[in-house]
């Protein structure tokens, strides 16, 4: 069983849906021992930094997070709350990876919407993912490279797409919106 | 390096396609998520269903469809026409939906668009636009383009944005249907005087005219609908003729 850990964030529904075509059963939920419990744990998201960390700790779900011991997947919010702080709503976040979260400038559009590449890859996550392929972006705020970094990605400047410690893996970009390739990540995450 | 969008547009009347041509391998051309999955396969990068629905009764078919389509696709998709509420917004975004696109109801309720971005975010507010070169000025047109506005297209572009707009989706009325190629001057002025990505819409009659919009305006994605429904111009041929221009696009 898969868990997707339900907040105050949108695109749940699309990552379940993803799940779906790919064959594995999964409940959104927010309840702690389902979320302890599940093999794979899917931390989703598109919303607001501050406000969605000010639900997760009114829910106890900062600690329940931290303490997953089953490979999690974080998605676009979901990475960026995986980070120690964010400059959205001056926001303290998970401080699962030691990195910061800042505005884009705007040099170029922002929000940083549609398809781009990316580079610097590193592990098991993009396995079978021809590094030339295009991933599906749509954010404002970007997570500054660290050396838990293994994807890079270059809008206005370059920035961690994609960040592993441990049994904590997060995504920029949506896998679940980036047609047969970002499936064949959500596949190799689900076969971790 | 972030690629230029080519998005197919398609019509939603009761649940069903209105134009279309049997692609091979469709049943169903009037079936939109058959549709919708043969543009993907095809690398479509994204999908725009708007829907000409007129009863509200109707709608309920629009979330039910929305819910599929969302089920069925692994792109993003926006969805629009009618939308009037915060209530309709929530409706379909809860469907699976990644956009929204308003139009006449934001002009009528700009405040719309404020409501929209704070509950679900700016990204999943596209302002669609429709414009008509008139007496020397770029003028917003609302109601299906029916019904000319006192509002400016460069005001207009500004204050969505300023309200919280994640994208414009811009249609020149004046070129829309003339296959003669998209409106690049207001599309490089919209482009321009805002910071969010503009989709460019109406006109498009050749691989060409995608081109020159690439290369002569800051447009992040070109929107058609029949000449991409009638197979006029399949997509793969688009792309495949795009990348030999070298325009970064998406590759499948």
């Amino acid at each position: 069983m898969i868990a997707i850990i339900k907040y105050n964030a949108g695109n749940i529904r699309s990552v379940q849906n993803a799940l779906n075509r790919l064959g594995y059963d999964s409940i959104i939920t927010d309840d702690k021992t389902k979320i302890l419990n599940a093999d794979k744990v899917i931390f989703p998201g598109v919303g607001e930094a501050s406000s969605a960390m000010k639900y997760l700790k009114d829910k106890g779900l900062d600690d329940v997070i931290r303490s997953i011991e089953k490979p999690m997947l974080g998605i676009c919010l979901g990475l960026q709350l995986m980070c120690d702080y964010s400059e959205e709503g001056d926001t303290e976040c998970l401080g699962i990876f030691n990195t910061q979260v800042k505005k884009f400038p705007p040099k170029e559009k922002v929000p940083h919407i549609g398809w781009n590449s990316f580079a610097e890859v590193k592990g098991e996550l993009f396995q079978h993912i021809q590094t030339e392929s295009d991933m599906y972006y749509v954010h404002s705020y970007y997570a500054e490279k660290n050396e838990q970094t293994i994807a890079v990605c270059n809008y206005i400047k370059p920035f961690a797409t994609a960040i592993q410690h441990n049994n904590f893996y997060a995504t920029q970009f949506h896998p679940e919106k980036s047609a047969d390739v970002g499936t064949q990540l959500l596949k190799n995450f689900l076969e971790l | 390096m972030l690629k230029k969008r080519i998005i197919p547009c398609l019509d939603i009347q009761d649940g069903r396609t209105v134009k279309g041509i049997n692609f091979v391998g469709i049943r169903d051309a009037g079936d939109p998520i058959e549709l919708a999955k043969q543009y993907v396969a095809h690398g479509a990068d994204e999908l725009v269903f708007l829907d000409i629905t007129a009863t509200v009764e109707k709608r309920k078919t629009l979330v039910e469809l929305v819910t599929h389509i969302a089920e069925e696709i692994n792109i993003p998709f926006t969805v629009g026409g009618g939308i009037n509420s915060i209530e309709d917004v929530s409706a379909i975004i809860k469907a699976g939906a990644d956009k929204v696109s308003v139009n006449s109801s934001a002009v009528k309720n700009p405040e719309l668009i404020t409501e929209i971005a704070n509950e679900f975010g700016s990204q999943c507010v596209v302002v669609a636009i429709d414009t008509k070169f008139l007496d020397g000025e770029w003028i917003v047109f609302v109601h299906g383009g029916r019904t000319a506005t006192p509002l400016k297209t460069l005001d207009w572009v500004q204050q969505v944005e300023a309200l919280g707009a994640g994208e414009i989706l811009l249609t020149s009325m004046n070129n829309d249907g003339t296959k003669a190629g998209f409106a690049l001057d207001i599309t490089e002025a919209v482009s321009k005087s805002v910071n969010i990505p503009v989709i460019a819409s109406g006109g498009a009659g050749t691989k060409q005219h995608f081109k020159t919009l690439f290369e002569t305006t800051q447009a992040s994605a070109g929107l058609a609908a029949s000449i991409f429904h009638y197979g006029e111009i399949p997509i793969p041929e688009l792309k495949q003729y795009l990348k030999n221009e070298n325009i970064a696009i998406r590759w499948t």
